[in-house]
């Protein structure tokens, strides 16, 4: 798990894609094809049923962006492409995790989710099933924190993403 | 009107303007062949799938239309995967039909199932599931549509059995014409920048030493009109890539060749020392550059194509237009004769003198055997030449007989040369002849052919027989895999391993001859020419000739693998010379 998601090479690319059968494997089958890395992705339906977004934060070490943006653009079901840059787009991503929590460390853990807005969605024996959504980094803040207690299981949806809304005319 | 799926199937592709479907049925296609009986376009029965495609193929590359290939489901649309392929990497508009078992049994692993679309992604441009027998003309319409727009290219379309057989309630269909495209993702852009246009012009004016290096774009947008003019216009040289062979007629005083690992000396090395590339359609293919980063080192680089994701992929342009290439040239022409072209030109005469020396000085050659010794191959394609109409068109396999093909013949006119470039097809020849033929029934059509290659396909020379398609077949029969005998020769310190294949075995000339085409062979130089003249007169069936030629001949010059373009090895007659000219 890379917990800098920030990094330079790291970018996200939002891809309007038409609502078709198979369209999620033409898009993950080009970058197989083509040596391209995906670091993560999400997909869901629009508010227009015709067309679905994707958010795919890729790797652009293993190939230059521009190349990897006009390979997807050549793909017939691709409508738009749009290239994010953190400080230019609100970046969000859910993780849901379970936690080792034996009663002694329960308010410690408590304290980080009141300190990072998180929410407790299950509660077990010995664990507890967190929640958090918010920017990536901290996401990743969260993951870090929690390590020391022991996660049990680990679940991130991958980014989504939107540019930021315009500030003056 | 109601109809039902099939009807409408071969109706749209009628629409379409089809002349010609390439195919073989077998069951989940069968309720599309019974309306091909009542239709006027003409279907041709194939040995086996992968001719159908490359005869597809062929058939596009002579005559620039869609080529359209339908088979069945299952190994039938396996077997035409080589071809999509190929016509993929090639750039070839293509559209072709594949059954499907009917929608209710698709993904239960039924007979002759197979994922045809998922197999396919990769190697077309698109692809197409009908899910609904309402959506097939629309949909055969946004086949061809794609196929032929923008950098053309293969398109599959399958057809699950249930909604084109008429005795399933699923087929029935309102008849309508489609009018317009849906696919809101595909909008090529054809129309070049005009800055990017003037300032392609100001780097030609202001260049040295350019070349001009046309690729199989050139082919593809109708630009071979638009090249001369260019060429001619600014007096510059131009190298034609073995996609682009006959895009600029070899006879004129300008042209340079094919350049790349087996092009000739003065095509790789005047690319090699040129200060300006003008790169027409052209992708800085690996076996046009060789090893990238030594790659004419000095140049700056034009670089048109349709393909945005070509600009920039292998080698970065100064000038990079987006658009087709006849709008493009046309365009750098307007703003060249705007800047004051063709008088606002450098001095080039010591560039020219260069180019000139290395012409003189590093021909193609080889040495013509005596009566009585193996034929040398590039005798046998001299002699083909010479005795074939300026306009016959050739069609090649893959391998040495192909680039002593695309060397020795002269192509004095576009759309005469078809060949595999890209993907490199063993056994492409005879089926894309074929194809060629269909196309082009008023012009003369030779393939030659390796005798590895002709083993690949040469059933089809049966459909040509049966159909009367009158196309004529050169062996060059070395009796090798000729080109990794080469290698192996070369780089394997000549361990042969796995490349003999016997001049006798089969028997070509009987098998020709079992086919129904006339069977020839020739042993002997003095009647190489007299079986080329005899095979000519034919004019009623197909015709092979069997040449036995000289398996230790190799094709140079040669830039061996992984190596610079200034790295090339010559004809070992020139070696000495070539060594005093690096010397200097």
């Amino acid at each position: 798990m890379n917990l800098e998601t920030s990094h330079t090479h790291f970018h996200t690319l939002v891809v309007l894609v038409e609502n078709k059968p198979g369209v999620l494997t033409r898009v993950a089958g080009l970058f197989a094809r083509r040596g391209f890395n995906i670091d993560s992705l999400a997909v869901a339906p629009t508010n227009d049923e015709k067309f679905s977004r994707i958010t795919i934060v890729v790797d652009a070490e293993s190939a230059p962006l521009d190349q990897i943006i006009k390979q997807l653009d050549k793909l017939i079901n691709v409508v738009d492409i749009r290239k994010l840059d953190p400080p230019n787009s609100v970046e969000r991503e859910l993780m849901l995790v379970a936690v080792a929590a034996p009663s002694t460390r329960r308010s410690e853990i408590m304290d980080l989710v009141r300190i990072f807005d998180a929410t407790v969605m299950n509660v077990g024996i010995d664990q507890m099933m967190l929640s958090i959504s918010g920017s990536p980094t901290r996401v990743d803040d969260f993951e870090q924190l929690l390590r020391p207690y022991g996660i049990v299981e680990i679940q991130r949806t991958g980014r989504v993403a939107l540019p930021k809304l315009r500030k003056t005319d | 009107m109601q109809i039902d799926g099939g009807q409408a199937l071969i109706r749209s592709l009628e629409l379409e303007g089809v002349e010609v479907i390439f195919g073989l049925p077998g069951g989940a296609i069968l309720p599309v062949y019974d309306p091909i009986i009542d239709s006027p376009i003409r279907h041709i029965l194939v040995r086996h799938e992968q001719g159908a495609g490359h005869m597809a193929e062929g058939y596009a590359h002579a005559t620039g239309r869609p080529g359209v290939a339908m088979v069945t489901s299952g190994p039938a649309a396996t077997n035409i995967v080589t071809p999509l392929c190929d016509a993929m990497l090639d750039s070839v508009p293509l559209v072709v039909i594949t059954g499907q078992v009917p929608l209710s049994a698709i993904g239960t692993d039924a007979f002759q199932e197979c994922d045809t679309t998922g197999i396919t992604m990769a190697v077309t441009k698109h692809n197409f599931l009908v899910t609904n027998a309402q959506d097939i003309p629309q949909i055969i319409h946004e086949a061809f549509h794609i196929a032929t727009t923008g950098r053309p290219g293969p398109v599959l379309v399958d057809i699950p059995k249930d909604i084109v057989d008429p005795r399933n309630p699923r087929s029935a269909m309102q008849w309508y014409e489609p009018n317009s495209i849906n696919l809101p993702g595909y909008n090529p852009q054809v129309t070049p920048d005009p800055a990017g246009l003037r300032a392609a012009a100001e780097l030609i004016l202001a260049s040295k030493q350019p070349v001009i290096y046309a690729g199989g774009g050139i082919l593809k947008a109708r630009a071979a009109e638009a090249l001369r003019e260019l060429a001619e216009l600014c007096d510059i040289h131009v190298v034609t890539t073995l996609m682009a062979r006959g895009a600029f007629p070899d006879d004129h005083r300008l042209c340079l060749g094919m350049p790349g690992m087996h092009g000739n000396y003065t095509a790789v090395t005047s690319m090699q020392e040129s200060d300006l590339l003008i790169a027409l359609g052209s992708r800085f293919d690996d076996r046009v550059t060789g090893k990238v980063p030594a790659f004419a080192p000095n140049a700056k680089i034009i670089h048109v194509d349709i393909d945005p994701a070509e600009l920039g992929k292998v080698r970065r342009a100064d000038v990079g237009i987006q658009g087709d290439c006849r709008l493009a040239i046309e365009g750098i022409l307007a703003a060249l004769k705007e800047l004051g072209a063709p008088d606002a030109q450098p001095d080039r005469r010591e560039w020219k003198s260069r180019i000139s020396g290395w012409r003189e000085n590093f021909p193609l050659t080889y040495e013509q055997s005596s009566s009585g010794d193996l034929l040398k191959p590039q005798f046998v394609l001299e002699m083909l030449r010479k005795n074939t109409p300026d306009d016959c068109i050739l069609a090649s396999g893959v391998g040495q007989h192909q680039m002593w093909a695309s060397q020795y013949w002269r192509f004095n006119h576009p759309y005469t040369w078809i060949n595999s470039g890209g993907l490199g097809t063993m056994g492409f020849s005879v089926p894309a002849a074929i194809g060629a033929k269909v196309g082009r029934p008023d012009r003369m059509v030779w393939a030659v052919d390796g005798d590895g290659c002709f083993q690949m396909t040469a059933q089809e020379l049966v459909t040509a027989t049966a159909e009367r398609i009158p196309i004529k077949v050169a062996i060059l029969n070395n009796a090798y895999l000729g080109m990794v005998r080469q290698w192996q020769e070369m780089f394997y310190e000549e361990r042969y391993s796995e490349v003999y294949l016997s001049p006798d075995l089969p028997d070509y000339k009987m098998w020709a001859e079992a086919m129904g085409c006339v069977g020839m062979r020739v042993e002997d130089p003095e009647d190489v020419e007299a079986a080329i003249i005899k095979a000519n007169e034919i004019d009623d069936r197909p015709v092979v000739i069997d040449f036995r030629t000289d398996a230790a001949e190799k094709v140079f010059p040669m830039i061996p693998p992984g190596l610079s373009n200034s790295d090339i090895v010559v004809d070992p007659t020139q070696a000495a010379l070539l060594r005093r000219e690096r010397g200097r």
